[in-house]
């Protein structure tokens, strides 16, 4: 049997600055926090309930008492960098303060203790919210019908590329290839890949933008769609975005609308305006969910009438007595989640736009734009800025001139910017600019927020010394991530005998 | 309302005339007219624009919500034995008001681990906890349900082995195996399900599989002869595959101890709510040696630049925004929150409590198991062990029972398909029921299906 702890820590207030032992340490066996009802079920021994060649020993987990749990959880936040704590500049990522109304929404009893099996006329609350945000989310996209059961964006993504695939198969086509920009996300081509399609790489022109001639070189009948991010990942927007989708649509084949960016649009123009086919929402980026250290997100899927039947379901739909039902359209992919998706974070969505409404979120797109225009404009001269016109709502800027005077790179900016009190931009994508630094200000940062980033950034540029050696204020400093993955320890049960 | 944007009139004016702009419209310069839609409050009501009711007040959203909320019926209205992948299990006070600390909620992914060592120690902490009860040596940061968990087993083995037929146990979760079916109409698997033969997998002799995927204790509650699947994945050279229930792992042999090479599973019970299906936890552990496949992220233990202990998001050569096209799996924001409930939930638990939730599920299926099989015209549907949950095979339709149960305060279990022998109800016991609930249910069953 593994060791289930060592008991040999204490449970002392650190403030985030010395290591918080892990809970295997502070586990004593033999302590307990758990406690559970009162139930006058006959208490049978184990070995009556399961046969002796399947039951086994208790599993090792910590022993703590109540006390010893909360304090080791509540140190390890004070060890950890949020939105609620501070600007996190992070290009492509929309950390945008998540508004608690939401919170106190998921919160509510009636909708976070239904079981997702139970009959629809004892969900019709639920059905009613899903297919609300539904209505939302097609108004904002231009698009006819919503499936919200991508539990993320990369699961949009392919639930996206499947669709396409199910719509050509019907047309009697099998093309193989997916054109995707050389400044797109890395999940773009991964599902690509997972869709069953080859990625074929556009490179950008001069302006940053989809190069027309490299895309027209591309076109034949063996596309079954190009990728894009509107305004893409260097924050500008793709003006010939329509010819782009003619062009496209000329060979057959259908165009995907990656909603990373969508923040800059909102209530400005609709990715159905544009052309596109497919769109699929970050609900965790542009809606406000709280990105949870890495999740839960949501990632619908909103498609126009003609890839309606194609899906997933089942979709909450209204009959035609009013009444909510599930329904699976006629020629479904299938479904892409165990249940409805991320209920709780379609929730949280459905508040925030409702909080907005159709007004408030285009003051979002202004107020995005408006911040990421004015930062880009405040370090002009201080940083690169490779393509130096009127941005969305990010922008790129670079370190390649200081580099060269000074030898700063990208990263160490990053590093520095952590010791002055905010999260580091997005670093080193897109990858067609040198030492990027890639900074999206979301729109719920004050002027007096973006003139602190800006003198922060601007003191890291004047005085470069020393900037190897960030961050020196944190709770740890610069990671060794090389020996991370060269002696790999996963698991507390896995590290050196000596650790 | 737009209240989350803090601009003031002169700051907006200001911050404009800064980038050399007259108007706010001008921000939006790049966007072709045609392209254009009118601000709402400008549209008049015929032109091109937003087309969504006007923003709330806080207050106002809240009470439309609640109106929704109260359209739904709860744990509290209804005693609930419904399981099949989501169930009632008790969720302990520590776990959201530590989880759900807004350092926590509202961190992003630790791609800066200097300022992220608490969700990184978390996330190890839970990676270690999800290793033992699966019994073998490396679980990953999380995946987003058991339905994706069960999609990346199976690419992780197809990837390993180089060809593309899977073995898929029709014991395992039927949501599960239709999600598998959607994504292999991109991947080309070939998934090819084996029936179930008296609750338990019927495993072919011969056969070239990849991998073999069951269930333990599979859909029906059945506990599978997992030697028996190792010895039919041995055959073949093909990896076993065990989607797991991560709650009977407090009294059961650990799928690893019993020779799986990945073991995956839905980790909601550990710590999240019903919540209507989501957000849940997928469950995503291997061994050893299968660790480059392994998909979406993983923590690990190392040092800073003066040798202090930190964690780190490692062996990201394998993820997407690196391998880009060439990545096996394309997963990226994950569940870490939930990861981090779980981790607090089973911490709380301990060793002792994990035990006693186990001891105290599989009592209760006993004692609800016995009461309903006394009914006349209740069978089992399958004969075989069962931990938590089983099927009944029922004299009235399953959706008919579900209706009346619901009108005596019950939400009965989950309705069976065809599938499984002409279908019946899926009944699972928690450790909340009390033994009075238990036999209010068993009365009501009687009368329902009399």
């Amino acid at each position: 049997m593994t060791d289930p702890g060592g008991g040999r820590a204490a449970s002392i207030p650190l403030l985030g600055r010395d290591p918080e032992p892990t809970v295997f340490e502070l586990s004593q066996p033999g302590r307990r926090a758990w406690s559970f009802r009162t139930t006058g079920v006959p208490e049978w021994p184990a070995e009556e309930l399961v046969g002796e060649e399947d039951l086994a020993a208790a599993v090792p987990l910590p022993e703590l008492c109540e006390r010893d749990l909360v304090g080791h959880f509540t140190r390890l936040t004070h060890r950890q960098y949020s939105v609620d704590l501070g600007a996190y500049p992070l290009g492509s990522c929309t950390m945008k303060y998540n508004p608690k109304v939401c919170d106190d929404v998921a919160d509510l009893v009636g909708l976070s203790q239904v079981h997702p099996a139970a009959p629809a006329r004892l969900t019709q609350g639920w059905m009613a919210l899903l297919a609300h945000l539904d209505g939302q989310l097609c108004a904002i996209t231009g698009m006819a019908a919503t499936s919200l059961q991508p539990p993320a964006g990369a699961a949009g993504e392919l639930t996206g590329l499947l669709l396409m695939r199910a719509w050509h198969r019907d047309q009697g086509r099998a093309p193989t290839k997916v054109l995707i920009p050389d400044s797109a996300h890395g999940t773009n081509p991964a599902s690509v890949t997972l869709g069953g399609y080859r990625t074929v790489t556009l490179p950008s022109d001069r302006r940053g933008c989809v190069d027309l001639d490299a895309l027209r070189r591309e076109l034949d009948g063996d596309v079954a769609g190009i990728m894009l991010t509107n305004p893409n990942t260097l924050g500008l927007f793709e003006e010939d975005i329509a010819e782009i989708a003619e062009l496209v649509h000329g060979v057959g084949g259908l165009v995907y609308y990656d909603g990373a960016n969508l923040n800059a649009i909102l209530g400005v123009t609709r990715p159905g305006d544009m052309g596109f086919d497919i769109v699929h929402l970050n609900l965790h980026k542009t809606f406000a969910v709280p990105h949870g250290g890495g999740g839960p997100g949501a990632g619908p899927v909103a498609v126009t009438e003609q890839l309606a039947p194609y899906l997933p379901g089942p979709r909450p739909v209204a009959g035609a007595d009013g009444a909510y039902v599930w329904d699976t359209p006629r020629r479904s992919i299938g479904r892409v989640h165990s249940w409805h998706g991320n209920a709780l974070a379609l929730a949280r969505a459905y508040a925030y736009i409702s909080a907005n409404g159709g007004d408030g979120l285009r003051r979002v797109a202004e107020g995005a734009v408006l911040n990421a225009n004015w930062l880009r404009r405040r370090l002009h001269g201080i940083y690169d800025i490779p393509y130096d016109r009127p941005n969305m709502h990010e922008f790129v800027a670079s370190t390649t001139s200081l580099k060269k005077s000074d030898g700063l790179r990208a990263v160490d900016v990053a590093k520095r910017l952590l010791e002055e009190g905010f999260h580091a931009p997005t670093v080193y994508f897109p990858l067609i600019v040198d030492e990027a630094l890639m900074i999206e200000p979301t729109e719920t940062e004050t002027l007096q927020t973006l003139e602190a980033l800006a003198q922060a950034l601007e003191r890291i540029a004047s005085s470069p010394a020393g900037a190897r050696e960030a961050p020196r204020t944190t709770p740890v400093g610069r990671v060794d991530e090389a020996r991370a993955a060269r002696t790999l320890v996963p698991t507390w049960d896995t590290r050196p005998a000596d650790g | 309302m737009g209240h989350f944007v803090p601009h003031t009139d002169d700051e907006i004016a200001e911050m404009l005339a800064f980038v050399g702009l007259s108007s706010i419209d001008d921000l939006f310069a790049a966007v072709p007219a045609a392209l254009q839609l009118v601000p709402s409050s400008r549209a008049g009501g015929s032109a091109r624009h937003l087309d969504l009711d006007d923003g709330l007040s806080e207050p106002d959203v809240l009470a439309a919500a609640r109106r929704l909320a109260a359209a739904n019926i709860t744990g509290d209205d209804l005693v609930c034995f419904a399981g099949g992948g989501a169930y009632d299990h008790e969720v302990p006070a520590a776990v959201p008001r530590l989880a759900f600390r807004s350092e926590f909620v509202t961190a992003y992914t630790p791609y800066q681990p200097e300022v992220a060592q608490g969700v990184l120690q978390a996330l190890f902490e839970y990676q270690t906890m999800i290793a033992r009860l699966t019994g073998v040596a490396v679980a990953n940061a999380s995946l987003y349900d058991g339905a994706s968990a069960c999609v990346e087993a199976v690419n992780l083995a197809v990837a390993a082995a180089g060809r593309s037929l899977v073995w898929v146990s029709q014991g395992v979760n039927p949501a599960w195996r239709a999600t598998m079916r959607t994504f292999a109409a991109g991947t080309g698997h070939d998934l090819v399900e084996l029936p179930l033969a008296g609750g338990t997998t019927a495993l072919p002799a011969g056969g070239d599989p990849a991998a073999v995927l069951v269930q333990y204790p599979n859909y029906l509650g059945c506990l599978e002869d997992l030697g028996a699947a190792r010895a039919a994945a041995d055959r073949a050279g093909a990896m076993l595959l065990v989607a797991f229930d991560p709650v009977a792992a407090g009294l059961l042999r650990s799928p690893g101890s019993q020779g799986a090479d990945v073991v995956v599973g839905e980790g909601q019970p550990f710590g999240t709510p019903l919540s209507f299906g989501g957000p849940y936890l997928g469950l995503f552990a291997c061994r050893q040696e299968h660790v480059r496949r392994l998909p979406g992220r993983l923590v690990g233990e190392t040092v800073d630049v003066v040798g202090r202990k930190a964690y780190v998001t490692t062996l990201r050569t394998r993820e997407q925004d690196i391998r880009r096209e060439k990545a096996s799996s394309n997963v990226c924001t994950n569940q870490t929150l939930i990861a981090i409930c779980c981790a607090v939930d089973l911490a709380w638990l301990g060793t002792s409590g994990l035990r006693e939730l186990a001891l105290r599920c599989a009592r209760g299926t006993r004692y609800t198991k016995e009461a309903l099989l006394a009914i006349d015209g209740v069978e089992p549907l399958a004969a075989r062990p069962v931990v938590r949950e089983f099927a009944v095979r029922l004299p009235v339709a399953a959706d008919v029972v579900v209706d009346r149960m619901a009108e005596e305060g019950f939400l009965a279990g989950v309705t069976l398909d065809e599938e499984y022998d002409g279908g019946g109800l899926l009944v699972a016991v928690t450790e909340r029921r009390t033994r009075a609930e238990i036999d209010s249910y068993v009365a009501a069953m009687e009368k329902v299906v009399r």
